[in-house]
């Protein structure tokens, strides 16, 4: 992927932008992965690091790592598609260049002070210089403006070009679910000394992200990419499309309240947050059998000779697939697991949110955003048919076993943590430890750190796919036509 | 779908229409509901403390009383009791001392990451205990922390853990020195006694049990 800054085939700027995105994206992810590692490594030796770089600095770099790689993939995905939906090239790009610059100054001056600085003194400066403290979200004040500017300048580009070119229906869900997407970013940015009234405000750019926004955006790149890849006819996708967008934000708006149920807020969420969250699974089962139906029908229609073209990207089409089956397995099965409140009060706060967690982040976006960084590849190259190699195969064996490994482990760590620390002993230090110390527990992290590693060695994987896979396949595609002729 | 219309299943148009009534509908069901708790979750005034009307997040001055955590029959789990007046580091504080020093808590509670090892209200990281009802905890109630720190109220031991946290450690896993002055040690520790008397709808269930749960058990050692 690096090699492509030499290989550049794309016809418009929007499209070379992108790639500049996912380049970010990949290396953020590598930190994200290093910082997991540092985490794991602390719950099973302690002392590791200590007092020089402890769990709370490590696990704020995993989480910050993972929501901005994330967003930047995003972006990048975006950027991508636009010209191809609209047909022309993305309206002020110029702009749209320089706010990524702007932008990953921004991160990489976050990142250093995350680091070298770590916490502050109990006062605003804190808060608006150094972290805010506040899971997923804690950038501080200053950068929470600039990502608001930049976002509003990528807005500008993507809604500008909508108006301008032509108006698909992927492109309308786009332009909805970003505005959406952005604007619940702000519900973030303010402090009050009321922790419930903070943790509900929290939850509304947490949840309404990843529950709702993220998701349709997820259902959008899936039809890009299936028409891309496969040659979906596009009313079908887009009729699909529609049907997901309703039932994502159907479930997924007033899921919401499954977060509500003991952060001080009244018990009709306990009822509220119950029925819609159980109906979240739903729509990506949905999407699961969207995906595969589509390609086991283009896919037949192609080897009969009668229309499109079978898969012209192995592995894109192959995180797409392994995205539909992750988000219903991570999001779905995982998340409603311990929806209920029933359940949900001895699994609230424990390793079973963070098994959950780890599926979910990983199948409902990694791979689709993967996905989108192989169609960015095969772009780069101009690559009419785009096969795996070895090293993709790899890549996706040991991530996908890997992640998979890692909330197996997880999720027994909950268990065990459900069954002694909370049900046994009713929570509290004591328990808390007891349960820590147990070798049920130790065991599990024993394993999910081994797991990690897998999936860290999936990752050097991946990279070394990406960076290479575009060269490998054009030449051979080259070799072929030179054969032809 | 092009051409005649055979079935509004197939429609494009219908399917976009649904999606757009459902999301609004959504929306609106949310804001509303949003209003709802607002409302309920709005800290509550030193006068609703001493006429006794309970609120789910009550006033900063909470911290001039003892709470407890109990259970409630009718509500069917245990639920924050505020009880008699009890000095809090010696004294009675103010309205405006006493939201002086929440708000100067729950900074420091921000500026000091805590929530990435422990959880808040059952959020957060699962590398440190939940500190929900950490000031009820048994351990700093039954004499085992005030021992260890050396000093005679719950309060005064807390400080003095948050300001030192390493060396007074408990388990091979520590809390790290974060750079806790003395003034901040005592705004955190009366962020977590406010924390305490906030109704959580039960959670973390059976923590008042927790004591005597602990005594005599094997915790399948």
């Amino acid at each position: 992927m690096l090699a492509s800054i030499k290989s550049n085939e794309f016809k418009y700027e929007s499209q070379k932008l992108a790639m500049n995105y996912f380049r970010v994206a990949i290396v953020l992810f590598g930190a994200q992965l290093l910082m997991g590692l540092i985490a794991a490594i602390q719950f099973l030796y302690p002392s590791f690091l200590f007092e020089v770089f402890d769990f709370n600095v490590a696990r704020m770099v995993h989480i910050n790592a993972l929501v901005v790689w994330m967003l930047y993939a995003m972006i990048g995905s975006v950027y991508m598609l636009l010209p191809d939906e609209t047909g022309i090239e993305a309206v002020g790009i110029k702009l749209g260049k320089l706010a990524f610059w702007v932008l990953t100054a921004a991160v990489a001056v976050v990142v250093l002070v995350y680091i070298f600085v770590q916490v502050g003194p109990g006062n605003e400066a804190t808060i608006w210089l150094i972290n805010e403290g506040r899971e997923y979200i804690e950038a501080p004040r200053w950068a929470d403006i600039g990502i608001v500017v930049v976002v509003l300048v990528f807005y500008y580009n993507v809604f500008a070009t909508y108006t301008k070119g032509n108006r698909t229906g992927i492109m309308t869900v786009l332009v909805a679910d970003l505005f959406a997407l952005a604007g619940l970013y702000l519900c973030g940015m303010f402090f009050t000394d009321n922790i419930s009234m903070d943790q509900y405000w929290w939850w509304w750019v947490i949840h309404l992200w990843v529950e709702a926004t993220w998701e349709v955006f997820v259902g959008s790149l899936a039809a890009y990419g299936l028409i891309k890849i496969l040659g979906a006819k596009r009313e079908i996708v887009e009729m699909w499309l529609w049907i997901e967008v309703l039932m994502l934000f159907g479930s997924g708006i007033l899921g919401l309240g499954h977060h509500y149920f003991w952060i001080g807020t009244p018990e009709y969420w306990w009822e509220i947050g119950a029925l819609f969250s159980a109906l979240e699974p739903v729509p990506l089962v949905a999407m699961f059998v969207h995906v595969l139906y589509d390609w086991g029908k283009e896919q037949g229609h192609a080897e009969a000779g009668q229309q499109g073209h079978a898969v012209n990207n192995t592995p894109a089409m192959a995180w797409i697939a392994i995205n539909a089956f992750g988000n219903f397995l991570g999001a779905g099965i995982w998340g409603f697991f311990h929806t209920l409140p029933q359940v949900n009060i001895y699994t609230h706060g424990t390793q079973f949110t963070a098994a959950h967690g780890h599926l979910a982040f990983f199948g409902a976006y990694a791979t689709i955003l993967i996905g989108m960084m192989y169609l960015g590849v095969q772009g780069a190259y101009g690559i009419k048919k785009m096969t795996m190699t070895f090293k993709t195969k790899m890549a996706i064996g040991l991530i996908v076993f890997g992640v998979l490994g890692m909330t197996v482990s997880l999720t027994v760590a909950g268990y065990e943590q459900v069954l002694v620390e909370r049900a046994d002993l009713g929570g509290g230090w004591d328990a808390y430890f007891i349960a820590q110390e147990l070798p049920w527990y130790l065991q599990a992290q024993g394993w999910r750190l081994t797991m990690g590693l897998v999936t860290f060695t999936g990752f050097l994987f991946l990279v070394a796919d990406l960076l290479t896979i575009g060269k490998t396949e054009a030449a051979k595609e080259e070799e072929v036509q030179a054969a032809a002729a | 779908m092009s051409g005649k219309k055979v079935s509004v299943w197939t429609s494009i148009t219908f399917w976009r229409r649904s999606a757009a009534w459902v999301t609004g509908t959504a929306t609106v069901l949310l804001m509303w509901l949003t209003f709802n708790t607002m409302g309920q979750i709005a800290m509550g005034s030193d006068e609703d403390l001493q006429n006794g009307v309970t609120k789910r997040i009550p006033a900063p001055t909470v911290i001039n009383y003892k709470i407890d955590y109990k259970m409630d029959e009718k509500r069917g789990h245990e639920v924050p009791v505020i009880g008699e007046k009890q000095p809090f580091f010696g004294k009675e504080w103010s309205a405006e001392e006493a939201a002086e020093l929440l708000r100067h808590g729950k900074l420091t509670q921000q500026a000091k990451n805590c929530m990435n090892c422990h959880t808040l209200l059952g959020n957060g990281a699962y590398y440190a205990p939940d500190l929900t009802k950490a000031w009820l905890d048994p351990k700093w109630n039954d004499g085992t922390m005030t021992g260890i720190t050396g000093k005679d109220t719950v309060e005064e031991a807390m400080a003095e853990f948050l300001m030192h946290p390493s060396q007074y450690p408990t388990h091979e896993r520590m809390m790290p020195d974060l750079g806790i002055t003395r003034e901040e040690a005592v705004a955190l520790v009366a962020f977590l006694k406010h924390m305490s008397a906030i109704d959580t709808n039960g959670f973390p269930r059976n923590f008042s049990q927790s004591a005597k749960r602990l005594e005599g058990g094997t915790h399948a050692r």
